[in-house]
This record gives structure tokens, C-alpha cells and sequence, in this order.
């Protein structure tokens, strides 16, 4: 008897449930308001920060230290010349002129042969350039580097063709002003965790405050669906749809900007999931401590947006913050996705390295559904 | 005669630190009666009804509505009470129809349930034209008529409406109120609030609520022999004014 009605009894809370959702898709698709914050801005912000940061590069003036004067310096010079991503602006003859061509900001680069380049190449099958960059613009130092570079191995390539023993010319490279270039591809990770984090908390704390500013919210309590079950409700649309907007991140930042993906995707998709749901968690915790819509989002954009705009490491690198605003940095959930985010995406590397990242985000959300159970039993009290 | 009795409450109080909102009330509300409720604002009914329909725990006392105790079981309750809010409390950006659906599943209702009382509210109400119009477009009468028949959907024992008719015109209200005689006919215990005197006429029995407890109890009839009033409205007045 009692077996037989479990499953009828689970049927129909499943129908319930799938009505309540259905009617939650309702109430997005028919506001305008929060289709566009859904879908518009994602895509606004990630077009946004690409082409604000972009790493084209077109005729960046540089400067030449021609310690060696032979034919392959003249060469590399002519080649470098003769692309389109550089102009020559200066010929110095002192390293001391590097420091000021830098300083009066004449030149993004300086490529600097040693000496006897020709013949140490001959000899010892090995000659070395330095390229110095000014990257007070570490998005565009790094991009210099790499085109240069490139430039380096196509003559490389040519030179070798019919040798047996290769030469090789060995690029030191060398940026000045911010030699650890922190804030490389760090736009995609920082947007995307954004966005998440903006779509997660700040809709479902307006979307569940706007039940409590109605009245619904009483309605619904007082119906036969259980509290929970109201909350989850709410919350699985902003899940599908945070998923979504995650995969067109990525999709936009891989197939529009070049952003690398080294590590695993479906890695990357799990984690995602796991920040959608602390995000999510932290969206209840608002709507229970907030009693209307503008409340809630105030809270969400104050509270949520700016830290991770600030704090994040998004777009002040974390390790040249004073010491007490670092440790406060350890308790915003972005920092730790961030960190998850570049370590899949540009390093490539798997559970075994950022599990204690994992670990933390987990604890958080752990806690702060914890802490929404809590608040909205004393509500409901 | 025992069983009659729907709603029973003895000595249910709720306290909200040292402030008394709700202090000891205890009443009866019979099988097919419409009960009203009434009180000046602050007076604790809200308090009081929040406590029935099982969403606020009681400080002490007892009470069980629909033969189920407030405290053990209110999701029983739940399954077999209406509730009707003082503001308005349908979706606005849902159609007539989705409202409809949307609030049979949650209560569970089978598709081919919702369908048929869905079409029988609509033709009831005289809804045909806008059944597909989102809520917010309708008039607030109509709105409040189709909440009314809404929380009736799932065929409540009892049905609680808190104000239901603020804000609404005269002859809406009229209408309104057949809509409550005819449930009540059908079996349906009500339960309202109101700050209109005139409809605590229409009642069959009558409490008032002064500060948190309820001074008064009885059909409209005998309350204005006992109180020497001309109207529902003396009596409330020489109540609430001490």
C-alpha cells in the first residue's frame, strides 16, 4: 500500500514542479527588462572587453640597438620593417638610449643584437636578439613578443632550408615596467565570471523578491508546495540559462577573440556549474534579507558586482593589494572561480591542481545555502 | 456536532518578543458558515489568520482547521484550505488561462481537471473574451473575482479570504459577495476579514478583534441587540473605541 503510493505521489510533485518552472520561463521571456540583462549583456560585455583588449597590433613603433651592423641583422631589420605590424622609428647606437626612448614613450619595443651576430651565428650556430618591450600595456608587450617572434622563426626557417646543422636565433625577451604581465586573458575569465555571478544572484533575488513584493510569495506558501521546493523551483531556470550564457562565452571567446582553451571542457563546464550555484545560493540569501526588487538588486550590484569587479583579481591583480584587502579577497567566491577558470583555460591543467579552489567554492555554497535555510525559516516564524 | 466544527481554537496565542499580537483567542467556525472576522488595522488578524493557514507557528494554544492541528500538520492544511490575500495575487504577466493551470498544479490537480475547471471558471466569470489576455491588462474587479474562483480551484473545505474587497467598487462587491454565498451554499466554509461594516452583515457570525483578543462573538442579529446598535458599524465603533 504504502510502496504503491510513493511513486504516485512523486509523479505528481514532478508535474507540480514542472508547471511551477514553465511558469517561471513565463515571467523571463515576458519582461524585457531581464531578457536583455540574460542575453544582451553577455554578449555586449564579452564584445565589449575583447575589442577594448584586443590583440591586433598595427604599425607600433620601435627602435633598433644594431650592436653587430652584418648582413642577418640587416635582414631581420628589412623583414621587420617590411611587415605591417611595424614601423622603425629609431636607430640607437648606446643601451643607455633604451631607458629614455622608453621613457619619452617614442617606442613600444627594442630590438637590441648583440655584437659580431653575423659570425657568432656562423660559428656557433646560435646568435641572440633582445627584445625589450614597454609593458606598462602588458596586452600589447606580450603581442609584440609574439609577433616579433614569429617573425624570428620564419627567417630561422629560411635560413635553415638547405643546412644540415641548424642556426639558431634565440629572442630574449624582456618586458620592463610589468615584467609578470598579470592582466593577460584575463578578460575572458574575469566577464564570464561576471556575468555568471550577475545572471545567478541578481535574477533570482529580484525574481523571488518580486513574489514577496506582490504577495504571491503568501500564495505560494500556503499552497501544498513546501518552501524548498518554491526556491528550487525559482532557481532551475536561472541554472539553464546561466549554462547557456556560459557556453556562449566561451564559444564567443574561443571563436571571435582566440582565447585558448588548453584544459579539459567538460572540467570547465562543472566548474561552472558549481560557481552558478554558489552564485544561485547567494541570490536566495539576498532575497531574504531584502524585502523589494530595488533592494535586491542594490544589494546584488553593491555587495556582489563591485567586490568581484575590484577584489576579484579581474582587473587589479590581487598580489599588489595592501595585505588587509587581500585577505578580504580571499572571501569573494569570483577570486577563487577565476583562478579555477584561468588555470582550465590557459594552463591547461586538471582536478589534481585546482581542487583546493574547488574544495573552497564548494564550502561557500555549502554554507550560504545553509545560512538562506536559516534566514528564511526566522522569516517564516 | 463535534465534526461540524471546521476551525477550532482555543487560547491561540502569538507573541512577537514582549508585544502580544495575537492574545489567547479561541472560537469555532461551523461546516458551510462564512465567518467574519473583523478588527481595526493592527488588531491581529492577519497575525491570527497567518497561524491557521498553517504559515506562522503559534506562540501557545491550539488549533486545528480542516480537523488538522496547526502545529503538527499544517501541510495537511494546506491541501485543504484557499487563500485569498488582502493584495492581489495573481500573475500579471500570465494570461487568464496560465494563472488558471499554473494554480491547479500546484495543487495538484490532473490536466484533464485543470482543463475542465478552467473552462467553467471562464464561462462562469464571463471571462470568454480575455482568456488569453495576460492578468494585468484586466479590470481590478475582474482580477479579484478570478482570484476569488482561483483559490477555489482545488475545492477547499475552507476557504480564508483576508480583505477581500478593498479597493473594489459597489456593484463588483455585490458581486463578489453572491460569489461567497454561493460557495458557502456548496459547502465551502469562509473565512473573511473585512473593514466594511455592511458586509459583516451578510455574515452568518460575526467576532471582533480588539487589540489581540476578540471581544466579541455572534451573529450580526444579536451582536447589535447586546451592544443597543442601529448597525454593524455601531457596534464596531463602541467596540474598537473602548
Amino acid at each position: 500500500m504504502k510502496i504503491k503510493e510513493i511513486p504516485a505521489f512523486a509523479g505528481s510533485e514532478m508535474k507540480r514542479f514542472i508547471g511551477f518552472i514553465k511558469k517561471e520561463f513565463y515571467h523571463i521571456f515576458r519582461d524585457r527588462r531581464s531578457l536583455f540583462i540574460l542575453f544582451g549583456m553577455p554578449i555586449a560585455q564579452i564584445l565589449l572587453f575583447g575589442f577594448a583588449i584586443t590583440n591586433e597590433i598595427n604599425n607600433v613603433d620601435i627602435a633598433i640597438l644594431d650592436h653587430s651592423k652584418d648582413n642577418t641583422t640587416e635582414e631581420i631589420i628589412n623583414k621587420i620593417a617590411a611587415s605591417k605590424y611595424f614601423s622603425i622609428k629609431q636607430l640607437i647606437t648606446r643601451e643607455a638610449d633604451i631607458a629614455s626612448v622608453f621613457q619619452k614613450g617614442q617606442v613600444k619595443a627594442v630590438l637590441n643584437f648583440e655584437k659580431d651576430f653575423s659570425k657568432n651565428l656562423i660559428k656557433d650556430h646560435k646568435a641572440t636578439i633582445q627584445v625589450i618591450t614597454d609593458a606598462t600595456d602588458p596586452n600589447t608587450a606580450n603581442t609584440i613578443t609574439n609577433y616579433i617572434n614569429a617573425i624570428l622563426q620564419q627567417y630561422q626557417k629560411e635560413l635553415n632550408k638547405d643546412i644540415t646543422i641548424a642556426y639558431q636565433i634565440i629572442p630574449q625577451t624582456r618586458m620592463v615596467y610589468n615584467p609578470e604581465l598579470k592582466s593577460v586573458y584575463m578578460f575572458v575569465p574575469g566577464v564570464m565570471t561576471i556575468i555568471l555571478m550577475l545572471v545567478s544572484a541578481m535574477m533570482t533575488s529580484i525574481s523571488i523578491t518580486r513574489e514577496k513584493e506582490l504577495g504571491t510569495m503568501e500564495i505560494l506558501l500556503v499552497s501544498p508546495l513546501r518552501p524548498f521546493q518554491v526556491i528550487i523551483g525559482k532557481v532551475v531556470p536561472y541554472i539553464f540559462l546561466s549554462i547557456i550564457n556560459a557556453i556562449v562565452i566561451v564559444m564567443l571567446s574561443i571563436f571571435i577573440f582566440n582565447m585558448p582553451v588548453q584544459g579539459s571542457l567538460i572540467l570547465l563546464g562543472l566548474e561552472s556549474v558549481l560557481f552558478i550555484i554558489t552564485s544561485l545560493a547567494l541570490g536566495i540569501l539576498i532575497s531574504t534579507i531584502s524585502a523589494t526588487q530595488q533592494t535586491a538588486m542594490m544589494i546584488s550590484l553593491m555587495g556582489l558586482m563591485l567586490p568581484v569587479i575590484l577584489l576579484s583579481g579581474f582587473i587589479f591583480p590581487i598580489s599588489s593589494m595592501p595585505m588587509p584587502l587581500q585577505i578580504i579577497s580571499n572571501i569573494i567566491p569570483a577570486k577563487w572561480f577565476i583562478i579555477i577558470l584561468k588555470a582550465i583555460m590557459l594552463k591547461g591543467v586538471g582536478m589534481q591542481f585546482i581542487w583546493k579552489e574547488t574544495l573552497i567554492l564548494l564550502g561557500m555554497t555549502v554554507f550560504f545555502i545553509a545560512l538562506s535555510v536559516k534566514k528564511y525559516k526566522i522569516r517564516l516564524e | 456536532m463535534k465534526n461540524n466544527k471546521v476551525i477550532q481554537v482555543e487560547g491561540l496565542t502569538k507573541m512577537f518578543g514582549d508585544f502580544t499580537a495575537v492574545d489567547a483567542i479561541t472560537f469555532d467556525v461551523k461546516k458551510g458558515e462564512i465567518f467574519g472576522f473583523l478588527g481595526a488595522n493592527g488588531a491581529g488578524k492577519t497575525t491570527a489568520i497567518k497561524m491557521l493557514i498553517g504559515i506562522s507557528n503559534p506562540t501557545s494554544g491550539k488549533a486545528t482547521v480542516a480537523g488538522f492541528d496547526v502545529l503538527t500538520n499544517p501541510n495537511d492544511i494546506k491541501r485543504n484550505i484557499g487563500y485569498m490575500s488582502q493584495r492581489f495575487a495573481l500573475y500579471d504577466d500570465l494570461t487568464v488561462k496560465e494563472n488558471i493551470t499554473f494554480f491547479g498544479g500546484i495543487y495538484g490537480l490532473s490536466r484533464k481537471r485543470i482543463k475542465e475547471k478552467s473552462e467553467a471558471l471562464i464561462e462562469e466569470l464571463g471571462l470568454e473574451n480575455v482568456a488569453s489576455q495576460l492578468v494585468g491588462s484586466l479590470p481590478l474587479g475582474w482580477k479579484q473575482k478570478l482570484s476569488f474562483s482561483v483559490s477555489l480551484i482545488h475545492d477547499p473545505k475552507i476557504v480564508f479570504l483576508d480583505e477581500p474587497t478593498g479597493g473594489v467598487d459597489p456593484i463588483t462587491r455585490r458581486q463578489f459577495w453572491e460569489m461567497i454565498y454561493k460557495a458557502a451554499n456548496q459547502g465551502t466554509t469562509v473565512f473573511v476579514t473585512t473593514h466594511y461594516m455592511d458586509e459583516a452583515e451578510y455574515c452568518d457570525r460575526v467576532s471582533i478583534m480588539v487589540d489581540g483578543r476578540i471581544e466579541a462573538l455572534d451573529t450580526p442579529k444579536k451582536l447589535k441587540e447586546q451592544f443597543q446598535a442601529e448597525s454593524m458599524n455601531d457596534v464596531f465603533l463602541k467596540l474598537a473605541r473602548g
